[in-house]
């Protein structure tokens, strides 16, 4: 039964969540210094007002406690407050989201399309030259730092050129180079399973059928060798995710933009722990929500695999 | 319709992309290795009056804000970026070798609590989680390297894992337990040889990837301290001077990506040279 497989898959999903939350707890109480201080630090506080402050954060709560009052937070979407500018980070990741979301967006468009075509073409084209090209294509995406293809890309097409601005956000002109470069890099992988796929699929039976009965090579490609292969390709994107959220920090410090990454980078170099730690959670529940999304999508469109499960 | 039969792969060492990945990586690592003897003013020895220099006689890759030549910190930066990729490697592997073999061949409760542990470390984005260790231990070289090393740890242990879960029901690891051999023994003189192949194949690529994140966290200005000649901090610093000086820039990342590429290519055919059953590292 379908509704089994949904239920299970969705317990996992929640395990996994629950296993990272727990890490990330802690991890951040083996990080040696003081919360309270360092919230504190920059007003001058007094010690007496660091201890007021300590117990009313709960630090001196047992640990047990301290992991419940976390769990609790983290439930009601609360992640605590930035030790550098005393917000709330959940409010601080909500503001930088659009930004990134953009970019991951028109990325990962990018990289579907551009990887289906270079994976289907390698695959079409069997040992010819232009499998050959499109291979050494994807290999060039798979090895290529999007810190150095966004350097290339700026000095060719934004300081040589001057097609489109080298920095900044706001508009679809801004938006292009770093998709493309990010778009890339992601290309690779995805090419590379499409291409074994396709050339998997091209052997099966119902494919030998289908040009035996003398439907047009058109038609053969489309219905029964490209379609079946399609799952194939939502299951790398989303595996792909967490690499797309690590490639979109890099790419928005290339193109100077705002987002995730910037703020993730900052907290980082401030010592802002609890904004490092809820830039990652919100990436670990992301990227376990894709591929929770992936999985149902893909027991939604393989006929297969429902009969299967059922 | 008349099939061309696929032609026959050639034998592992004589693949031109291994060949090329090879040298690439022998010449890298000389490099690094002989830069004092090559370079001997050192990466840090400064003249402003050789400022942003281009390519020519005398500075083959062209020199830096400060007058330092692009060719020089290549070859001294060498020590840091491969360094940090070893280091990261032996992070890796020096963790995920044994969790793995050790799920693997008890199976039970040490599986379960090991692979739930992998499954957690999964859930993170691998740059994220680098990057989460990095806060924790504090900017700089060193923690860069455990960093992408811990976070490569969670699939070298799967990779590990399984490769002793089918190792582990064959016949002679049956005999060897029954003849009395100890686990620890069992482990190291049976499961490992048998699992060496894979797993070398998997280091390989996971060199690439922690090469690649560890000098991405350098870029980002996490790891190495401003004018280590590292060169994914190179990158970086010669991003100011893009326009002017673009060599800062293009050859550190010129270098990174053929090393990125070779490890690529060479985890890529020996995974090839093993799908064909033949053990690559026997002639």
């Amino acid at each position: 039964m379908i509704a089994r497989y949904v239920g299970r898959r969705l317990f996992q999903a929640a395990f996994v969540l629950w296993l990272a939350v727990t890490l990330a707890f802690v991890a951040m109480q083996l990080t040696p210094g003081d919360p309270a201080q360092a919230l504190l630090a920059a007003s001058g506080a007094s010690k007496a007002e660091i201890a007021e402050r300590r117990a009313q954060l709960g630090l001196d709560d047992p640990v047990l406690m301290q992991y419940a009052h976390y769990l609790w937070s983290l439930a009601r979407a609360d992640l605590g407050q930035s030790w550098l500018h005393g917000r709330p980070v959940g409010q601080m990741i909500l503001e930088q989201l659009p930004a990134t979301a953009e970019l991951a967006v028109s990325a990962t468009l990018v990289g579907t399309a551009a990887g289906l075509a270079l994976g289907v073409l390698g695959a079409l084209r069997h040992s010819t030259w232009l499998d050959t090209a499109a291979t050494a294509v994807t290999v060039l995406g798979l090895s290529t730092p999007t810190y150095w293809s966004g350097l290339l890309a700026i000095l060719l097409f934004s300081l040589e050129l001057e097609w489109f601005p080298a920095t900044g956000q706001g508009d679809l002109r801004h938006l292009l180079l770093p998709s493309l470069v990010l778009g890339f890099a992601l290309s690779g992988s995805i090419a590379r399973l499409v291409r074994a796929r396709v050339l998997e699929v091209m052997e099966e039976p119902f494919v030998q059928a289908a040009r035996a009965r003398g439907l047009p090579a058109r038609r053969v490609f489309l219905v029964h060798v490209l379609r079946p292969a399609l799952p194939t390709a939502l299951t790398i994107v989303a595996l792909q995710f967490g690499f797309l959220l690590g490639g979109a920090v890099i790419t928005e410090s290339v193109f100077v933009r705002q987002g995730l990454g910037k703020l993730a980078v900052e907290a980082i170099i401030w010592r802002d722990l609890p904004v490092v730690r809820g830039v990652i959670l919100f990436g670990a529940l992301a990227y376990v929500l894709v591929n929770l999304a992936a999985d149902l999508a893909q027991a939604w469109l393989n006929p297969r695999l429902r009969e299967e499960l059922a | 319709m008349i099939e061309r039969p696929p032609p026959l792969p050639r034998p592992f060492l004589r693949q031109p992309a291994t060949l090329a990945a090879l040298t690439w990586l022998v010449l890298a690592a000389l490099g690094a290795g002989l830069a004092p003897l090559l370079a001997p003013n050192g990466p840090l020895a400064a003249d402003t009056s050789r400022s942003l220099l281009p390519p020519g006689p005398g500075n083959p890759l062209g020199t830096d804000l400060l007058g330092r030549s692009v060719l020089t910190r290549l070859l001294w930066g060498g020590q840091w970026t491969l360094g940090m990729g070893l280091l990261g490697l032996v992070v890796a592997v020096g963790l995920g070798l044994p969790a793995g073999l050790a799920a693997g061949y008890f199976g039970g409760r040490v599986e379960s609590v090991t692979m739930r542990l992998v499954d957690a470390l999964l859930a993170f984005p691998g740059l994220l989680l680098a990057m989460a260790v990095v806060a924790v231990l504090g900017p700089g070289m060193g923690s860069v390297s455990i960093a992408v090393g811990l976070a490569a740890t969670p699939a070298y242990a799967r990779v590990a894992r399984s490769a002793a879960l089918e190792i582990r029901t064959q016949p002679y690891v049956e005999a060897a337990r029954a003849l009395g051999g100890s686990d620890w023994h069992t482990i190291v003189r049976h499961i490992l040889p048998n699992a060496a192949a894979p797993l070398v194949a998997f280091a390989a690529t996971q060199l690439g990837w922690i090469l690649l994140n560890g000098a991405a966290l350098n870029f980002l200005g996490l790891g190495a301290p401003l004018g280590t000649p590292e060169w994914g901090a190179m990158l970086n610093e010669g991003r100011g001077y893009l326009r002017d000086a673009p060599w800062v820039s293009t050859f550190p990342g010129l270098a990174l990506t053929l090393t990125l590429l070779a490890a690529n290519l060479l985890g890529d055919s020996l995974q090839r040279a093993l799908n064909t059953g033949k053990n690559p590292f026997q002639a």
